[in-house]
C-alpha cells in the first residue's frame, strides 16, 4: 500500500514524531534487530488477511458450482469443472442482481454516513455547550452504538417497526386514542419502505460514533481563537461558520471516513431486518456474495463478486488513505 | 491525555485548555443580571450569548433529542421485565409488572453456553492481539524500522478489504482443516480483524511516551524486553485498556463470521440471538431480555471508558 501514502510528510512526521540525534546509518544486523518485534504481527496479518484474497483470485477464474455433481473437495483442485477464465466477471457485470446490490450500497452507505454525520454534528453542537446532566446526556447518547449490531436489529425490526404490537404503531396507536379514533394506522414499515427502515436503523446505531469524533473536534478548538471572536462581537452563526466549521473539517473527514469503511460492509442489518428483501430492495453487496455463496453455491461468481468488491475497496481507500495520512502526519507534527 | 482521569464534564479536553480557565462571561454583568451560579457556569461557553433563556432552550432541545434517541434503548431494557402479554399490546403498556422471569428463561434456553463462548472468542483473541500488537506498535514509534508509515498504512489498508471477500476462501480452508464450528477459528479470525486498529491505537498511544525516559532506560542498559515490560508496558497501560476494549468490542459484536463459520458447538452470542427468533417462533419480551443481556458487557465498558472510546474508535487520530 506504499502507492497510497504520501511520500512527502513521512520525513516530516518522522521528525517531528521523534526528534534523535543525527541518523547514522544502522548496520544490517541492527535494522533486523529493530524489525523483529514487527514481525510476528506482520507475518499473521499477511497470512490470515492477504491470502485468503490471492485464492478468491484464484476462485474467480473457475466454473465452480457446489450443486453439480463431482466438485467435492477443494485443495485437491479435482474440484472444479472448468476454467471460467472472465466469464464470472462478465456474469457480475451483466446481471441485474448484481448491479442492483452495488445501487443498493451505494444508497445505503452514503445516506446512512451523510445522515447520520448531520445528526451528530447537531447532538455534538448542544453537547459542546454546558447544561445540566450534560455527561449524563452524552453518556445515553453513546448507548445506541454500544448495543450489539444484531440485537439493534431485531429489536427494531421486531420491538419498534412490528405493525401490530411494535412502539412506533403502538405509539401512532395511542395518539389516535387520545383523540377519540378506535384504532391508529396500521403501517408495516419493513414491507412498505424497506430501505428506509433499514437507514434509519443504521443511523440511530452510527450516530453517536459520528457525535463522539465531532465533540472530541468541537471540545480540541483552541480557546484563544473563540474568545478573540466573542471580543470581537462575531455572532454564534460567524463564529461557527469561520472558525469552528474549518477546525472541524478534518473531524467530519475523518468520520466520513470511517463511516464508510464501516457501513459498506454491513451485512447484520440487512440479514436481520429484511433479508434482502422485499426481492432485491435491500440487498447490498456484503449480503449478495453471501448468497450467491450459500443460497445458489455459485462459488466462483462469488468469487468474482468479492474480487470486484476489493477493487472498489481499493479504490475508495486509496483516496480515503490520503484523508487519513494528512491527520496522521498532522499529528505526529505536533 | 491517556494518564489524565476521566472527568464527563470536561469531556476529552485538555486539562490545560484555556476554555477552562476563562471565567464567567462578562456579558453576564453587564447586562446587570445576577444569574444563578448554576446557570452562570453553563454560560461560560454560550458561543451564541444571547442570554440565559436560550441556554435553557438549547438544554432543553439537548435533552429531549436525547431522551428521544435512546427511547428505543430503554424500550428493550423495560419489555425485557415485561410479561410477554404485556408485551405485545398496542397501545405500549408502560406500567405493567416488571419481573426477571424472562432473563431465566433466556437462560433456561442455554445462553449461557453462547455468552461463554464469546467471552472465549473475544478474550482470547484480544490477548493474543495484545501480545502481537504492543512489539509492533513498539517498531513502529519508538524505535521506528525503516518506512514505518508505510507499514501502519499496510495495517490499516487491511481495514479497507471487506472480509465478505475473504469468506469462501476462509470457509474452505476453515472446511478443509476440520476447523468448521471451532471457537478458536473464530479466535485467529478476530485477532486478524482487529491487528490493524490495535496497531494503529498502541502506535499512537506509545508516540506519547516521552523520548527521554527511555533513552534513559536505554542508558542503563536495558534490553528491548525489558524496556517493554519494565517502561513502555506500564506507561501505556491506559492506552492498553482502550485498546483491549475496542477489541473486545468489535469481537464480541462480530456476526458475519460467526454466522457462517459455527454452527451449534461453538457459536457465540449474535448467533443465539438470531436462532432465538427462528426456532421458537416471536416472543417480544425473551428476545429483549436476550438481546439486553448479551449487549451487557459491551454497554458496562463501553459506559465506563467512554473518554477512551473516542480515540479508539477514531484509530488514535482523534484524541
Amino acid at each position: 500500500m506504499s502507492a497510497t501514502a504520501t511520500p512527502a510528510p513521512e520525513d516530516q512526521a518522522r521528525s517531528g514524531h521523534r526528534s534523535r540525534p543525527p541518523r547514522h546509518e544502522l548496520t544490517r544486523a541492527q535494522k533486523w534487530r529493530r524489525r523483529g518485534p514487527l514481525m510476528p504481527a506482520l507475518i499473521f496479518t499477511i497470512i490470515v488477511t492477504q491470502l485468503p484474497f490471492l485464492l478468491t483470485i484464484a476462485i474467480s477464474t473457475l466454473n465452480w458450482n457446489v450443486l453439480q455433481p463431482g466438485d467435492k473437495n477443494f485443495l485437491g483442485m479435482g474440484n472444479f469443472s472448468s476454467f471460467a477464465g472472465f466469464d464470472n466477471y462478465r456474469t457480475v457485470f451483466t446481471d441485474s442482481r448484481l448491479r442492483d446490490a452495488v445501487l443498493n450500497t451505494m444508497v445505503l452507505t452514503v445516506s446512512v454516513v451523510l445522515i447520520s454525520m448531520m445528526l451528530g454534528l447537531m447532538l455534538a453542537i448542544l453537547l459542546d455547550r454546558k447544561f445540566p446532566g450534560r455527561g449524563l446526556a452524552r453518556t445515553l447518547l453513546i448507548a445506541p452504538f454500544l448495543v450489539m449490531p444484531v440485537a439493534s436489529a431485531l429489536i427494531w425490526k421486531h420491538a419498534l417497526y412490528n405493525p401490530d404490537y411494535g412502539l412506533f404503531n403502538g405509539t401512532l396507536n395511542w395518539v389516535w386514542q387520545l383523540f377519540g379514533a378506535e384504532e391508529g394506522p396500521v403501517i408495516d414499515y419493513v414491507s412498505t419502505f424497506p430501505m428506509p427502515a433499514v437507514i434509519a436503523a443504521l443511523v440511530w446505531q452510527w450516530t453517536p460514533f459520528m457525535m463522539l469524533i465531532l465533540l472530541a473536534g468541537l471540545q480540541s478548538q483552541p480557546g484563544d481563537v473563540l474568545e478573540a471572536a466573542k471580543i470581537d462581537r462575531a455572532s454564534g452563526m460567524q463564529t461557527f461558520r469561520f472558525i469552528t466549521l474549518p477546525h472541524l473539517r478534518r473531524y467530519i473527514e475523518l468520520s466520513i471516513l470511517l463511516g464508510s469503511i464501516y457501513v459498506l460492509q454491513t451485512f447484520d442489518a440487512i440479514f436481520t431486518i429484511t433479508q434482502g428483501g422485499p426481492g432485491s430492495a435491500t440487498t447490498n453487496l456484503p449480503y449478495e456474495i453471501y448468497l450467491t455463496l450459500f443460497r445458489k453455491f455459485e462459488y466462483g461468481e462469488a468469487a468474482a463478486a468479492g474480487v470486484v468488491v476489493v477493487i472498489g475497496s481499493i479504490v475508495v481507500a486509496t483516496f480515503a488513505l490520503r484523508v487519513i495520512s494528512s491527520l496522521f502526519s498532522e499529528e505526529h507534527q505536533r | 491525555m491517556s494518564t489524565r482521569t476521566p472527568d464527563q464534564s470536561t469531556g476529552t479536553r485538555h486539562p490545560a485548555d484555556p476554555l477552562d480557565a476563562h471565567g464567567a462571561d462578562p456579558g453576564d454583568v453587564a447586562q446587570g443580571i445576577a444569574p444563578p451560579p448554576a446557570q452562570k457556569r453553563r454560560r461560560r461557553r454560550s458561543s451564541s450569548g444571547d442570554g440565559d433563556r436560550a441556554g435553557w432552550r438549547w438544554a432543553t432541545l439537548a435533552w429531549v433529542l436525547t431522551l428521544l434517541f435512546v427511547a428505543p434503548v430503554f424500550w428493550m431494557i423495560l419489555t425485557s421485565f415485561h410479561q410477554e402479554s404485556d408485551a405485545a399490546t398496542s397501545p405500549p403498556s408502560l406500567f405493567a409488572p416488571l419481573s426477571f422471569d424472562n432473563y431465566a428463561a433466556v437462560f433456561d434456553r442455554g445462553a449461557s453456553t453462547f455468552l461463554i463462548n464469546s467471552a472465549i472468542a473475544s478474550g482470547v483473541s484480544t490477548l493474543l492481539v495484545l501480545i502481537l500488537a504492543v512489539p509492533a506498535a513498539y517498531a513502529l514509534s519508538i524505535r521506528p524500522v525503516e518506512k514505518w508509515t508505510d507499514v501502519m498504512f499496510f495495517f490499516l489498508s487491511t481495514k479497507f478489504l471487506p472480509p465478505i471477500a475473504a469468506l469462501l476462501p476462509v470457509y474452505l480452508i476453515v472446511k478443509q482443516i476440520g476447523g468448521l464450528d471451532n471457537i478458536y477459528t473464530l479466535v485467529l479470525l478476530y485477532t486478524a480483524m482487529n491487528m490493524p486498529i490495535a496497531v494503529w491505537m498502541m502506535q499512537s498511544f506509545l508516540a506519547e511516551i516521552p523520548p527521554e525516559i527511555l533513552e534513559a532506560a536505554q542508558v542503563d542498559g536495558a534490553g528491548f524486553l525489558r524496556t517493554v515490560w519494565s517502561i513502555v508496558t506500564p506507561m501505556a497501560s491506559p492506552g492498553l485498556a482502550a485498546t483491549a476494549l475496542i477489541c473486545f468490542i468489535f469481537s464480541w459484536n462480530e456476526f458475519m463470521f460467526a454466522v457462517n463459520l459455527t454452527a451449534t458447538v461453538s457459536a457465540t452470542s449474535p448467533i443465539f440471538l438470531v436462532g432465538f427468533i427462528s426456532s421458537q417462533g416471536l416472543f417480544l419480551a425473551k428476545l429483549c431480555a436476550a438481546a439486553t443481556l448479551v449487549s451487557l458487557p459491551v454497554m458496562i465498558a463501553g459506559f465506563a471508558a467512554q473518554d477512551k472510546l473516542v480515540r479508539g474508535l477514531s484509530l488514535g487520530a482523534v484524541k
